[in-house]
């Protein structure tokens, strides 16, 4: 063994063992550090529980106070649905002029059917629906995961087309 | 006797329920997480439960096994500890056997368990079994070396094999700052080579799973799994033990030559306290290298034995005689 070999073989050691130890500092603060657990113990801190701005929880439609939404009732959310959640029911209204226009009649949301990919809300041009952080979705009955987002007599805001 | 295989039955029962989940705890913590929190409270009796669990579990006969050593290969491993354990002083007294011989027979008894281990992999017929039993014996081959000879140098220092004698030299200073330098470095070894000996983390690929399903004990279920599992934590607690014993002065108080105030109040702590304390100091010590470190391939950790450890501790077995001969040390 020459001795830039020998020398090598010392100074890895203690890079070695240096690098260990470094290893074993991160470990070690998180160990004497129990107020940073990131574990949400969930059914006990329900009531204080907050969740992120991004979570994806239901989706929803929100209303102003004139009971008005942005949906155009274009459909670009159902077709770009991987499973056939959204179900846009649209129907044609007058108006005053004597001008036809297609309004959102209902919006169908079958949340058994979900992923939550979030696709629906990326691809909407009008922003019309949003996800909340709400996630306790359990019901006893199937039929009550399919909803209806748009409230009933709901109309569309002016200029969100 | 009876009586003092009774308490050690009793005992060993409870300190592996204990290490189980203290190492779930402890790898929790370093991992950001609370670990078991639901049975009991802070989880403290779920390794009970778990223990229950494993009881009602259906022992599975295996078709092709070797009947015979598939069943006797769980003692063997069980027997091996539990002989290693009555050799460790836990306080002035209370010692089971005090051999003079102490060193080298928990170094041969220690090292039986890995005939059980290879009996295991080799009753099993199972080709993963077989691979992690055959890497368990190298693994183990290998390290006993570092081991033994981690524990040569302070016998050297202390010149004698027999436990009570080597806990009662340590009255004054620990043998760990006696031999300072050596001792530090035999120190370190002996942790190092104990961790792989008893086959943990991140020596543990006698059980790797990624590759070997769970290695040695794939076949194995219910009470008998309990066995290797219970034997791999009080074998952690036999090799922290000795680390205390013949490093950290056992049930030894720490004393500062020179300051009678502070030694006497030490004095005041009990033996068996101080035992346990240092005991759960290297345990803690094994925990935080096996949640920090990766795993080593097989010829990365003979590489460490045979071209690292090895060397290290021959050149400091001559340090450590040289230092006694010179009187150099504390």
């Amino acid at each position: 063994m020459s001795m830039k070999n020998f020398i090598n073989y010392i100074s890895g050691i203690f890079k070695g063992v240096w690098s260990l130890l470094q290893g074993m500092k991160v470990t070690g603060s998180y160990f004497f550090r129990p107020w940073k657990i990131v574990t949400q113990q969930y059914p006990e801190n329900r009531k204080k529980l907050e969740m992120f701005d991004r979570f994806k929880g239901d989706l929803m439609m929100p209303h102003d106070e004139n009971n008005q939404h942005q949906c155009t009732g274009c459909g670009i959310c159902e077709m770009n649905c991987p499973n056939g959640t959204i179900e846009v029911i649209t129907r044609m209204e007058e108006s005053a002029e004597g001008k036809k226009k297609k309004v959102l009649d209902k919006y169908v949301y079958r949340m058994g059917m979900c992923t939550f990919c979030g696709l629906c809300v990326k691809t909407c041009p009008s922003d019309a629906i949003k996800f909340t952080n709400t996630f306790e979705h359990a019901v006893f009955d199937r039929s009550k995961l399919t909803k209806i987002l748009n409230n009933e007599g709901s109309t569309l805001k002016k200029g969100a087309e | 006797m009876v009586m003092i295989g009774v308490a050690f039955l009793a005992f060993y029962a409870l300190v592996g329920l204990f290490l189980v989940y203290a190492e779930r705890k402890v790898c929790a913590f370093m991992q950001c997480r609370v670990g078991p929190n639901r049975v009991g409270p802070y989880g403290i009796i779920q390794t009970v439960a778990d223990l229950t669990k494993l009881l009602m579990k259906e022992l599975i006969y295996i078709k092709n096994a070797d009947k015979f050593l598939f069943n006797v290969a769980p003692f063997i491993v069980i027997i091996a500890s539990f002989l290693a354990i009555a050799a460790i002083p836990f306080a002035k007294g209370l010692h089971a056997i005090d051999f003079n011989i102490g060193v080298l027979y928990v170094m041969a008894v220690s090292s039986m368990g890995v005939i059980g281990v290879l009996l295991a992999g080799w009753s099993s017929n199972n080709k993963y079994s077989l691979i992690g039993a055959m890497r368990s014996g190298a693994q183990i081959v290998s390290y006993e070396l570092s081991v033994g000879l981690s524990l040569i140098t302070i016998v050297i220092l202390a010149g004698s094999m027999q436990f009570s004698t080597i806990v009662e030299m340590q009255r004054d200073v620990w043998f760990l700052f006696k031999g300072h330098i050596p001792a530090f470095i035999a120190f370190v070894v002996f942790l190092i080579a104990s961790t792989a000996e008893t086959n943990r983390g991140p020596f543990d690929l006698a059980e790797a799973e990624s590759e070997l399903a769970a290695g040695f004990h794939t076949e194995y279920s219910g009470i008998k799994f309990a066995f290797f599992f219970l034997a791999e934590y009080m074998n952690m607690f036999i090799v922290a033990s000795i680390a205390a014993t013949v490093f950290l002065g056992g049930w030894m108080p720490l004393h500062v030559p020179g300051l009678e105030g502070f030694n006497h109040f030490m004095d005041f702590i009990p033996p068996f306290l101080w035992y346990i304390g240092k005991t759960a100091f290297v345990i803690f010590m094994m925990m935080w290298f096996k949640w920090t470190f990766p795993r080593l391939r097989i010829d990365q950790l003979l590489t460490l034995e045979w071209k690292y450890l090895l060397p290290i501790n021959l050149f400091n077995i001559l340090l450590m005689a040289f230092i006694v001969l010179m009187g150099w040390h504390l």
